[in-house]
């Protein structure tokens, strides 16, 4: 997967945990925190996304690699090698 | 892998866990689900709600991620909060808004003081503990104030169990989710709301066993290996247990399976009180106004922590059920809570305990007839449950109501690097506690739970 399947990936989690955001605006290098409504147990939901729709595994001490778009990008690029989008889930 | 108990989180626990794909065993002693979020019906028409008397807006939100919409939607907010004592007596809102306008205009406290109490309040999390007690944070905060304590605390005491001697910590942690922005309940009834739930683990494939006891939850070289019940051994690869804390490490699984630095700080954790209930059924037919629905009474001149679980108290809650409980069904019910100890009911001979009892209900009737005049005589069913009734419904020790003291927290926590693949969630710490906390522990467990079974499949691929 590249960057933008990435943000893609990651944006398509977020909505199903956040139905009622926009997330057209979202700012890469922000944190997601300040930008919509997420709290510690979303970002739970997030990591548990990841480990079923990717099977990537996020240790708990790496929920704060996560905090912005460009960190996820940063973070997942190694684990997303090879694995295909799914959207929509 | 298997759910070792059906309160709230190992209800939830478990539908995580089926929506991650995993092949889930929920068992549960009990013929109902639930826990202590439960109910019980008496001849006449009565339904009782154990539990129901109030949760933060949160559990909306928890709901509707891991449950369903149809279940959050049943979510709505309670019309009236009263406090009424020696104090003070107004009704609230229950929102931060209103906390901040009545300590101005009713006990006077200068607004700087209370934005300086909120902001670190604000500021207090997990990693930031300086040991002080809830106690000690109020009276630098507000010196001498009595009253103040006893609105900051009194509805947390009666939700977690919480004493001016806990950390403030874990106080600061509370306050902010619970008394922000009002009170909520589930329309329809604990009942309801457990059926709900049921179907949505069956539709899920959820194996459910009621009246199933688990007698042991079995280690092999440090590993879980599976359940015993009813003399047979169920394998599986994790186990989420469910049960009290202290029960699952020392009646479960057993003190030999456990480094003796782990075993020691379990048998140190304190259990959280128990509680005495009043159930008060209104005949058919017979109605009263609406009065509130949530009353923090007491006739206690200065609020004491002590006081409160004291067996002769006279500070409790009352909880009146009008029919918008349970649409559709025109009846009245009124349930007191008061915090107990287990160590002042758990002795007495059977004489002594029925005369308790009676005391109790015949005080509480006492106190309702004074907020609702004329009620005694349209109460047709009263009856009381004690720790021992806890003790025996959900064998949480001492009928412990709201599970352990802050320093649950961690071992509750690490359980997993003790023995591999066991997990509990469960009311620990006082943050995990109510409806809320125990849904909400039950979520991040079942995130650890499966973490845990998708490294067994990497390990063998
Ligand atoms: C009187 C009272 C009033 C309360 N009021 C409120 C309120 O208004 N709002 C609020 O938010 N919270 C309230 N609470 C607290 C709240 O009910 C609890 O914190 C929460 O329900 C606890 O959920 P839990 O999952 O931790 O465990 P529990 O509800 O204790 O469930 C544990 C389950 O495990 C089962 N189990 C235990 N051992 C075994 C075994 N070996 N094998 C099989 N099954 C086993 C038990 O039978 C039980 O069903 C109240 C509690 C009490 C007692």
């Amino acid at each position: 997967m590249n960057r933008e399947e990435i943000i893609l990936a990651i944006k398509d989690i977020i909505q199903t945990i956040a139905p009622d955001e926009d997330l057209s605006e979202l700012k890469t290098d922000v944190r997601l925190r300040d930008q919509i409504e997420l709290d510690s147990m979303d970002f739970l939901d997030i990591v548990m996304e990841l480990r079923k729709r990717y099977g990537v595994q996020v240790p708990e001490e790496d929920y704060k690699e996560l905090a912005t778009l460009d960190g996820c990008v940063a973070y997942l690029a190694p684990h997303m090698q090879g694995k295909t989008l799914k959207v929509g889930v | 892998m298997v759910v070792v108990g059906s309160g709230l989180a190992g209800l939830t626990g478990a539908v995580v866990l089926a929506r991650a794909g995993r092949k889930v065993l929920l068992v549960e002693q009990h013929y109902n689900l639930g826990g202590l979020a439960t109910w019980f019906k008496r001849r006449g028409g009565h339904v009782f709600d154990v539990s129901l008397h109030g949760f933060p807006a949160g559990m909306k939100k928890t709901c509707r991620k891991y449950w369903s919409k149809e279940i959050a939607d049943s979510i709505v907010r309670l019309d009236g909060i009263r406090f009424d004592n020696p104090q003070f007596r107004f009704d609230t809102e229950f929102t931060r808004e209103d906390f901040v306008a009545k300590l101005q205009s009713v006990f006077g406290v200068e607004p700087a003081a209370i934005e300086r109490f909120f902001a670190e309040l604000a500021r207090m999390d997990f990693y930031s503990d300086s040991g002080e007690t809830v106690g000690e944070l109020f009276e630098r905060h507000f010196p001498g104030r009595n009253d103040v304590h006893r609105l900051l605390l009194e509805p947390i005491s009666y939700a977690n169990g919480s004493h001016l001697s806990d950390p403030a910590i874990a106080y600061g942690i509370v306050f902010g989710n619970f008394m922000a922005s009002g009170v909520y309940t589930f329309s329809g009834g604990t009942d309801k709301l457990v059926k709900s739930m049921k179907a949505e683990l069956e539709r899920l494939g959820v194996h459910i066993r009621n009246r199933v006891q688990v007698d042991r939850i079995l280690v092999e070289r440090g590993r879980v290996r599976g359940v015993e019940a009813h003399g047979r051994v169920i394998a599986c690869g994790a186990v989420l247990s469910n049960a009290n804390l202290k029960a699952t490490v020392e009646r479960l699984v057993g003190r030999e399976h456990f480094t003796s630095e782990y075993a020691e700080s379990v048998a140190k954790v304190r259990l959280n009180n128990s509680s005495c209930q009043v159930y008060m059924g209104l005949r058919e037919g017979e109605s009263i106004p609406f009065v509130t629905d949530l009353l923090f009474t007491s006739t206690a001149s200065r609020f004491d922590s002590l006081e409160l679980c004291e067996m002769d108290t006279s500070s409790r809650t009352f909880s009146f059920y009008y029919p918008k409980t349970r649409p559709g069904l025109e009846r009245y019910a009124i349930v007191a809570s008061t915090n107990a100890h287990w160590s002042d009911w758990n002795l007495l001979s059977p004489a002594e305990y029925e005369s308790r009892k009676a005391l109790l209900v015949e005080r509480t009737l006492e106190s309702v007839e004074h907020y609702v005049p004329g009620v005694r005589g349209k109460i047709e069913h009263v009856e009381a449950a004690t720790p021992r009734t806890f003790e025996f419904y959900v064998q949480s020790p001492e009928g412990t109501s709201f599970g352990t003291k802050f320093e649950g927290l961690k071992p509750s926590m690490t359980l997993h690097e003790q023995v591999r693949g066991l997990f509990h969630a469960g009311s620990v710490g006082i943050i995990m506690s109510g409806w809320l906390g125990a849904a909400n522990y039950g979520v991040i467990a079942a995130n650890k739970v499966d973490a845990w079974l998708h490294s067994l499949v990497e390990v063998e691929a």
